[in-house]
This record gives structure tokens, sequence and C-alpha cells, in this order.
């Protein structure tokens, strides 16, 4: 049966600016937040919307950013990581492990030098990645499941190392980078936007980039256009943890501790601030970006809570909320898109 | 045999049209108790359409409908099957994960007067109905564990004793083996024997001649011939189906072609004793430069599976494949790709990228040749842009998003994205379907500019007409294995259709 072939306008795209605006809203929506968040707590503060505040803002959504980086990578390829923390956590006592802890610590480590501690401590931890690469790629574990087995694999080995005691020492370069500042301004935000900002450019600029998005947006044209798809998942894994690990080595030397289950409320913060963020939970669209606005929404909405006389449990209820209404924004933005496709 | 019964169904003057093309047109229909109807007719003819309007699937459409002589009007496939009839899709529609015996029992299973479903109850009677069919498995295994075909049969075997009046088959023999083809023969003989009547759509001509009393011939939405099924023959049918004359606007490949002297190029690919399961038994050919070898079969002969073994999309059980003599196992599509093997397949959603610009769409495959690290943008838009102009992609905007584009200039993108760097085999399969004459006729044009420039090229459809226009030599696929082989002698589309 013929087909009537029918050649779109080059002007149909511009119809105007309701369409393109519906296509965008997975980037307008979370922006708009942050805008009417910042204004609100500004308006009901005065202690909120000064310099210093800032500056604490960006430190405490810091660690979270560093670790977001990688989720970014593994959400836009429409999978997910839920051992982020755990890893995070892991590498942090690694590090603490392999550094020579005062002779209170009652922890039977291995002091190594400085240098090596990082460096076994970030091969742990992209090993660690390897093993959720190999179970979704290699096995076929869907990586829900994957990686909530590495998530209690991670626990226990951290478990192992310091049962149930407490380090504090990690190498000095750590301390620095986790603790320190320069010019009045912490390195843990500067290691934060660093890595923000090599995220983005890979996933623009670089050839894997693109293969992220295109396996993302549609695995099985991937697969038809002879992309290495598996490759492509696993590396995202690898990522995924090593950033993780990097965040939680730099969060023990900013907690100013080793213990376990440090990092616990990192899972959901990360992946708050990927989905809040924009990045589409099915793949293809959204970008580090979008992880930034997610990330200072929820650093503005957890700083600001504070500033405001609120009842402390209710806060937990209110980020729920929010996380839900992103939720329902990512899953619409994703439908209006579809249908503007078609 | 069937004067003298008023007919259980009847439709007159049935029309229906989709967005303005009219699918049927001023069709007749009758159906008698105790009949098995047959119903032949191309791909697009109108045969399913006509049952998906008697299945209640289609509800808008002219004409009058008659059950038992009253006038009737379905709303729903659920009011259809209040009426008794039940229709077998040509895909299967059980559920894996269940037993046969809840399967069978699907949506009635028996239950006691707590609401509690009887397992000892629903197995036995399971058992038995199957037993009837002359299947013998144990009701209680997994559905999913057992064989295509015996699936299959064992949702024919639900729809038959669900107590319909009515039953209608779609291709229901395309995945069964030839002794259960005889077992489903059987049951139908049987149950038309208790005054069941029973429409059996399929491509197989030899089928519907074994087991129908009647056959009515569809051909671009008109009922062409009706005919009792004793008083005619393949040949005859063939051509009704087909039509002799001007009718269509469109070459008609009715007439005797003439293919080519083998060229004796090259070797690009060999496939040696290719077995999968049941889709393909020891299937062998070559394809050699120069040349486009047109594989034509019927759906579910194995083509797809054929083409996907070809791009490493699937593992074959047993057989080998050599690219210009150097054996291979294509680990994956990346493997295949780098061999010099491209695929389109025939769904265009499952390889081009929507969302995404067509630009991207054709840069994809060519990605590592033009940056080892970093994205060339402008050489990107460069290289589609010249894909664009010679394949006359409209509109010509790189930066539009794939999905805003036609159907043809999809098609015409996902053979662009090979083209740049173009591959030593180029497999497509139904690279015409679903197309206007003009795109078709481009499409055609672009796989010959191709074979003269030396590529092997292998086109599947179920279509003979694509394979018709493009192929220098033809493989017949049947039921998975290779029945004929067309080369430097006359062929048509009648000569295809009667090996198939």
């Amino acid at each position: 049966m013929a087909s009537s072939e029918t050649v779109p306008a080059a002007g149909q795209r511009a119809r105007g600016l309701a369409p393109f605006l519906r296509s965008q809203m997975r980037n307008i929506a979370p922006f708009l937040t942050l805008i009417f968040l910042s204004g609100f707590f500004a308006f009901a503060s005065p202690s909120f919307a000064t310099l210093d505040n800032l500056g604490n803002i960006l430190t405490q959504v810091s660690v979270t950013g560093i670790i977001a980086v990688g989720l970014t990578f593994v959400i836009l390829c429409a999978e997910i990581d839920l051992s982020i923390a755990s890893i995070a956590n892991v590498t942090g006592i690694a590090v603490a492990y392999f550094t020579l802890q005062d002779s209170y610590v009652n922890i039977a480590n291995i002091p190594l030098p400085g240098a090596v501690a990082i460096i076994v401590s970030i091969l742990l931890c992209a090993l660690l990645g390897l093993v959720n690469a190999l179970g979704l790629t290699v096995i076929g574990i869907p990586s829900f499941i994957m990686t909530l087995a590495m998530m209690q694999i991670a626990a226990g080995i951290s478990a192992l190392l310091v049962r149930g005691q407490i380090a504090y020492k990690v190498p000095s370069l750590i301390t620095t980078l986790g603790s320190g500042s320069i010019g009045g301004i912490p390195w843990l935000v500067i290691v934060a936007a660093i890595m923000l900002l090599a995220g983005h450019l890979v996933l623009t600029y670089t050839r894997f980039g693109r293969y992220v998005y295109m396996v993302g947006g549609n695995r099985e044209a991937a697969e038809y256009s002879g992309l290495n798809v598996k490759l492509i998942l696993g590396a995202v894994m690898v990522i995924s943890a090593v950033c993780s690990g990097i965040g939680g080595m730099l969060g023990v030397a900013h907690f100013g501790s080793a213990q376990q289950n440090e990092f616990d409320t990192y899972l959901l913060d990360s992946i708050a601030a990927v989905v809040v963020g924009g990045t589409s939970l099915f793949g293809g669209r959204g970008g580090i970006g979008n992880t930034i606005v997610g990330l200072l929404v929820l650093g503005v909405l957890n700083n600001g809570l504070d500033h405001v006389n609120i009842d402390s449990f209710l806060k937990i209820l209110i980020r729920g909320l929010i996380l839900l209404a992103a939720l329902v924004i990512n899953v619409y933005a994703q439908r209006l898109r579809e249908k503007a496709a078609e | 045999m069937s004067e003298g019964r008023s007919p259980i169904l009847e439709l007159q003057g049935i029309t229906k049209s989709f967005g303005g093309v009219e699918a049927l047109r001023g069709v007749d229909f009758a159906l008698l108790p105790g009949e098995i109807h047959g119903l032949v007719g191309e791909n697009g003819a109108g045969k399913s359409t006509l049952m998906k309007i008697i299945a209640g699937v289609h509800t808008e459409f002219s004409g009058r409908f008659l059950i038992d002589g009253a006038e009737t009007h379905f709303r729903s496939a659920r009011d259809a099957h209040a009426a008794g009839i039940a229709m077998v899709h040509q895909e299967l529609s059980v559920a894996p994960d269940l037993t046969v015996a809840e399967n069978v029992f699907l949506g009635n299973q028996p239950t006691n007067r707590f609401g509690l479903v009887q397992w000892r109850r629903m197995a036995r009677e399971a058992g038995e109905q199957l037993a009837r069919f002359g299947i013998d498995v144990d009701p209680m295994s997994r559905l999913g564990d057992l064989p295509i075909g015996l699936q299959q049969l064992i949702e024919i075997a639900r729809v038959l004793f669900s107590g319909a009046r009515i039953v209608i088959l779609d291709e229901p023999t395309s995945a069964l083996s030839p002794p259960e083809v005889e077992r489903l023969f059987s049951t139908l003989r049987r149950l038309r024997e208790e005054g069941t009547a029973i429409v059996f759509i399929s491509h197989f001509i030899e089928d519907i001649l074994r087991v129908s009393d009647t056959v009515t011939v569809f051909r671009n939405g008109r009922k062409v011939a009706e005919t009792a099924s004793a008083a005619t023959s393949k040949g005859a049918l063939i051509e009704a189906m087909i039509g002799r004359g001007g009718e269509a606007l469109e070459h008609s490949y009715t007439d005797d072609l003439m293919l080519p002297q083998p060229s004796g190029s090259s070797v690009i690919l060999k496939v040696d004793q290719l077995s999968l399961a049941r889709s393909l038994q020891d299937v062998s050919f070559e394809a050699r430069a120069g040349e486009v070898l047109g594989i034509y079969g019927f759906m579910g002969c194995g083509q797809q599976e054929l083409s996907r073994i070809l791009f490493g999309k699937l593992k074959p059980d047993s057989g080998t494949l050599a690219v210009e003599g150097r054996p291979k196992t294509f680990a994956s599509t990346a493997a295949a790709r780098r061999a010099g093997v491209a695929l389109v397949p025939e769904s265009r959603r499952d390889m081009l990228f929507h969302q995404e610009p067509v630009y991207k769409n054709i840069s994809i495959s060519i990605l590592d040749r033009i940056s080892a690290l970093l994205l060339k943008p402008a050489q990107e838009r460069d290289i589609a842009q010249r894909q664009v102009e010679q394949l006359q992609i409209r509109p010509p905007v790189v930066g539009l998003d794939l999905g805003m584009l036609s159907g043809g200039n999809q098609q015409k993108v996902a053979l662009a994205k090979w083209l740049t760097y173009p591959p030593k085999l180029l497999v497509l399969c139904e690279p015409t379907r679903g197309m206007d004459v003009g795109a078709k006729n481009d499409v055609i044009n672009i796989v010959r500019d191709l074979r003269a420039k030396g590529l092997a090229i292998i086109v599947l459809s179920t279509e003979p007409e694509t394979v018709l226009s493009l192929a220098d030599r033809i493989l017949v696929l049947k039921r998975g294995a290779v029945v004929r082989e067309f080369r430097n002698e006359p062929v048509s589309k009648d000569r295809l259709l009667e090996a198939a």
C-alpha cells in the first residue's frame, strides 16, 4: 500500500513558541524550580541570600556533585547504579585503611605511602565498577539488580575493613582536597567543578559522549549501527564507580572520619540531583548542565529549609514531595517530546 | 456440498478506508456453517482488514454486516467474541510464563464456589482437549519451555475449543512442521463436521487447497474470485491474485524477466550450512561483488533471522560464514561492521534515532573513522549534506530531527548512514516496504548505483516485486530452507510464488 509522501515544510519546526517550550520542558522546569526556591528562601530568611551562604550551599552539594557526574552517564544510557553510595563509602574507608592511623584507632590496617594508598583505593572502586559492568553486559543482569547486589558487597567490604571502628587519617593530598581551601574557595568545590566540567566536555565533545547519548536514545538502533553497545554500557558503569570513589575519598576528608554507613544518604541525593535536573530516566536526553541545576535545586532546598523556621521532620517530607514532582515532570516531558517527534 | 444452508455470517458491500486510502471496496463475503473458507491475496490486498472487521477490531466501515441473517454492528472485539467469533492472529499471543493448562483456559479458569481456581480439574480438562488435538503434553508444564510450533498449536487449540461458531485463522501454519500441519488439518476437518465455520488465511496455497471447501481471492481491496477448492489450482489462484492486464500503474512483474548470466566476480560472502533452531535449516549461498542477491519467501520463512545472523545480532546453532574467504564468527554487530557488513533492518524504528538530527543519524556508523577522540561536527554535517543531496532526501536540512521526515526519506537516511564509507556487503530487509512509487524508484536506483560500484548486496523481502525489481539472482526460502535458486533464466511473480 502506497503511503502518501508528505514532506514537512522547513518552517514547520518553528510552529511557534509553545511547541518549542514544550519540547524544552525538561530543561526549563528545573531551572524555574531553582529560581522559585531561591527567591522564596531569600524572601523568607535574611540569612539565606548571602555570599557566605552561597559558599555553604556549594560545599554542601560538592560530594553529591562528584558522585552525580558518573551517575549522569549511567542514567543517560537508561541504566541505573544503586551502588554509588556504598562504593563511595568503601573507597573512603579503603584510603583511610591504607594510611597510618593514630595508635588509639583499633584497626588492623596496612599503612602505605599516600600516593600508593590513593591509587590502590581508586583501583578498588574501578574494580567494583568493572564487576557491575561485567554483570550487566556479559551475564545480562539488569543494572538495577546488579548494582543492588554491589551495594551489599561494597558495604560488606567496608564492614570487614573497619569492623565497627572509626578511622580519621587519610593521605595529606586527600585531606587538602577534601577540607582545605585556596583563596577562600574550598578545594572540594573546585574539584567538583572540574569534574562536572570534565564530564560535560566528554559528553558533548567526544565520540564516546555521542555514543552514550545514542545508546540511551535507542539501544536497538545503536546496535544496528554497529556500535559496541556492551563496551559503552560497561564503560559508564566503571566511570560511575570511579566518580563515586573520588567523591567517597574527599567526603571522608571533608567529614573528618571514615566509618560504616557514612554515605547512605548520598544514594538518593545523587539520583535526585540527576533526575530533578531533567535528565531522562529513559536515556538519551539531558546532561551535566541538567545535573548542575539539579544539584543546586537540592542544595538550595536543603540549605534553605535550615534557614526558615520549620519542623525538621517536615523537611524530609518536603524533600520527598519535591522529588516526586520532578519525577512527574520527567516522565511527562518525555511524553511531550515523543508526541512532538511523531 | 454447502448448498441449501443459510450463511452464518454475511457481509454485503463492505468498504473501509484508512486516511483516504481504500483498503476494501464493496466486498461481499458469506460464510456457511460447517465450511472451511480459504482466503488468499497479496500483502495489503485486504484480507486482514476484512477479518479484523469480522472480529470487531475495526468498527468503522460502510456496508451491511449480518449474523444468522440479522443485521449487527460490533462496537468492540468483545462484542464479536460474545457473538461466537474468535480469531488466532499471526503473532503468538500466549502467556509463556503460565502453564499450558492456564493458557488453554486463559480468562475462564474453572473455579469452585469460593472463587478459587480448581487446578486439578483445569489440568485434566486441558489435557483432554489437547489430546483431542493430538497434542501430548503435560498440562502443568510452563508454556514458554515448549517449542514455538507447539505453542502455536496450543494457542490455536484454545481458540478452536473456546466454543466459537466462527473461527478465523491468520497464517496458522507458518511456524508449524509438516506433521503439526497435518494434526491441525485433521482437527479443522473434525470441527467442520461439528458445524463450526472456519476462515483460513494463508500464503501457502497448497495448504489452502488441501483443507478448504471454498477459496476467495482478494486483490487491491476487491474480491476478485470465489470458487470451490476442488475446481481450481495453484496456478489459477496465483493468476487471480496477481491479476493480468494493466490494472496497476506499477510494473507488475507478471511477465517473465530474464536474469543475467552470473558474473563470476569475486565472492564477498560465503554462507555454509547455516542452521538456527526452527528458523533456518542448512542454508548455504554466496554473495558476489557487483551483484544483487534476492532472497524471497513468505513471512516467517527465516529471512529475518538470516539477516540478523549476517550482522552478528543472532548466533547460529551451526554453520559458517566467510567474508572474502576469511572465516568469521561475528560476536557482535560491531564486529560485523568492522568486517565490512552493513544491515538495514525492515523496521526503520529499529535503526534510526528519531529524536536526533539527521546528520547524527548518518554519521553514527562512521564516527570512528572521522574522529579519534573529539567530534568534528562541521565535518559530520558536510558528509551528511553530501549524502542528503546525493540521495535527494527531503527536506535537505541535516539539522532537522529525523522524526520530522516522512517514511520514505527516513529509509533513505537509513541507507545513507552506510554509504559514506561503503561496506563490502550490504544487507537490505524489505527496502521498499510501505513506500510510494516515487520513493520506491529512488531506492531502487540507489541500490543499482551501489551494485555498479562493486558492492555485494543482499535484498530480503516478502514482496516479490521488490526482489524482482532488484535482484540478479534469486533464492527462495521456505520454512527456513533454500528450496529454489533462479539464475540466468526467466523468472516472474508466478514462478516465485509457485516455488515458495
